[in-house]
């Protein structure tokens, strides 16, 4: 990964746009399969798809407009005002200088484990939310770096990308679902036998039946994890962009670092939420998760990311980052590098 | 036929040249805007100042220098804007280290920072600071993005004939490189 927050910036976006576009694809060759298969003729391939993404696209409308209040209210956060939490509401107005948007809103979350999102549906409409127990954790360097990360995610319009990815990823469920059901009660089979007697192409009619039939098992696990793949690039951006508004990667090290090593869940989130958060609030597995199927990136390897814009070498351990003493020792015993 | 397709070519440069010259128009402003923002802030430390000498003024009757100094280079930086950029950033630093020095010497003084006035104007001089920084950090941003326009293909054929120039960015003073003198003496 780049030694700059530029470079890194501009890494993450290239990746995420073309997980997008494979996504993409995977639909166009589920549906031109899908289309042909059923009815024997390739060009059936355009309807069939434009209804799934239809459907899909309707469905997501509703939560594009409406989804920060629902995600604010199913969280139980309420808006903060200056006056009665001038430091946090200070370190957002900070970043809104830097980033020259509008003010967003603040909400707090009555929780004690740590964790932040942001939500809005573009810059303007900004919400950031923060855990009780994150903001009592962190100092105000490490707050500004969380902030920082969280503002990102709505600068680099993360959710409106998240969601027409969702739409794609939907899209190739419900034509999937759609299909297997059809060929199950036997439409297909009929019809393509009756085609084939027309045409003579009963051959390679079977061979596209099954081919549709593999990829309408296997395109949505497929495009699940190209989703969370796509997901971890946008927290990687969210990261990179955060210093680019701060110029102090520390403060985003030190908050992820003490995130990561508190291990209490979050009550208030759950599955449909999670890919808000800054740091995976379903915490099943440790920090080192490295599941195709993670929202978030491992802490480790977006610490260490972190570490590289600085010139600082990575660490092996979470817990390293917050320990001077622990890092002084490892910079005297250094890991041979690339070329010793 | 000809005609037909001279028109649709005229009409699709015509659109560029407009996206173009529009886009050097948006991020010509905002560099304007970005660079007065700056000037928000200042003014916004120099009316905080006067709260917080006030605020510690009953507390510590020893310190008159340090209190005067800060009053000084307040007035100082005041008339310091009609001045230039140069006279500016210089009568800034003079403010940001006598501030320096005036929290230092608050440590001493527990009743002092216990108070929870005291700390109220300490963090609202800590985001005010910030904010300047941040404000100096964006008008950056807004000039990167408004010279690497007017540098680039295909802006470049534009920006030249209608008179977009070169911005420059905001550059600490080579005063204000000095570290800020902190006075802890007594006397």
């Amino acid at each position: 990964m780049a030694s700059t927050f530029y470079g890194q910036i501009g890494a993450n976006k290239r990746n995420s746009v073309l997980l997008a576009l494979a996504v993409v694809l995977l639909l166009g060759l589920l549906g031109l399969l899908i289309g042909w298969a059923v009815t024997g003729d390739p060009r059936a391939a355009l309807p069939s798809m434009a209804i799934a993404i239809g459907v899909g696209l309707v469905a997501s409308l509703a939560t594009y407009y409406m989804g920060d209040s629902l995600v604010l209210a199913s969280s139980g956060a309420r808006e903060v005002t200056a006056a009665e939490m001038p430091q946090l509401y200070n370190v957002v107005g900070e970043l809104a200088v830097a980033t020259g948007l509008p003010m967003p809103r603040v909400y707090l979350i009555d929780d004690t484990a740590p964790n932040a999102f942001a939500t809005g549906r573009d810059p303007k409409h900004a919400s950031v939310a923060i855990t009780i127990g994150l903001l009592q954790k962190l100092d105000r360097e490490e707050l500004q770096g969380v902030m920082a990360h969280e503002l990102s995610h709505v600068r680099n319009f993360d959710i409106r990308f998240s969601l027409m990815v969702g739409v794609l990823v939907g899209s190739i469920a419900l034509l999937a679902d759609f299909f297997l059901r059809f060929s199950i009660w036997g439409g297909a089979g009929r019809r393509s036998r009756r085609e084939s007697s027309d045409s003579g192409g009963g051959g390679i009619q079977a061979i596209i039946m099954i081919a549709a039939l593999i990829l309408a098992i296997l395109a949505p696990i497929a495009a699940r994890m190209v989703q969370m793949a796509v997901s971890r690039q946008r927290e990687y951006l969210a990261d990179a962009s955060g210093v680019e508004l701060t110029r102090n990667p520390y403060g985003l090290e030190r908050a992820l670092a003490k995130i990561t090593l508190d291990t209490e869940p979050l009550e208030v989130a759950n599955r449909a939420t999670q890919h808000l958060y800054f740091e995976n609030p379903i915490k099943a597995a440790t920090g080192t998760s490295r599941s195709l199927f993670s929202t978030h990136p491992p802490a480790l390897d977006r610490i260490n990311r972190l570490r590289e814009l600085t010139g600082q070498p990575p660490v092996a351990d979470v817990s390293l980052v917050l320990d001077p003493v622990a890092q002084a020792a490892a910079l005297r015993n250094p890991a041979p590098g690339p070329l010793s | 036929m000809e005609l037909l397709i001279i028109l649709v070519i005229v009409i699709v440069i015509v659109v560029v040249f407009v996206g173009i010259y529009n886009g050097l128009v948006t991020r010509r402003n905002r560099v304007d805007e970005a660079l007065g923002q700056i000037e928000v802030q200042l003014k916004r430390r120099h009316d905080l100042i006067p709260n917080l000498v006030q605020a510690v003024k009953g507390y510590m009757g020893f310190e008159q220098d340090v209190l005067t100094r800060v009053t000084e280079a307040r007035a100082g930086a005041v008339a310091a804007g009609a001045q230039g950029p140069a006279q500016q950033a210089a009568a800034e630093n003079m403010l940001t280290g006598a501030l320096r020095s005036l929290f230092a010497v608050v440590e001493n003084y527990p009743d002092l920072k216990a108070s929870t006035n005291v700390m109220q104007l300490q963090e609202e001089l800590t985001t005010t600071e910030n904010q300047i920084s941040f404000s100096r950090q964006h008008y950056n941003a807004t000039v990167l993005d408004y010279n690497n326009t007017i540098q680039t293909i295909p802006s470049v054929l534009i920006a030249g004939p209608f008179g977009f120039s070169k911005r420059e960015f905001f550059d600490a003073e080579p005063e204000a490189e000095a570290v800020p003198n902190v006075d802890l003496t007594l006397s």
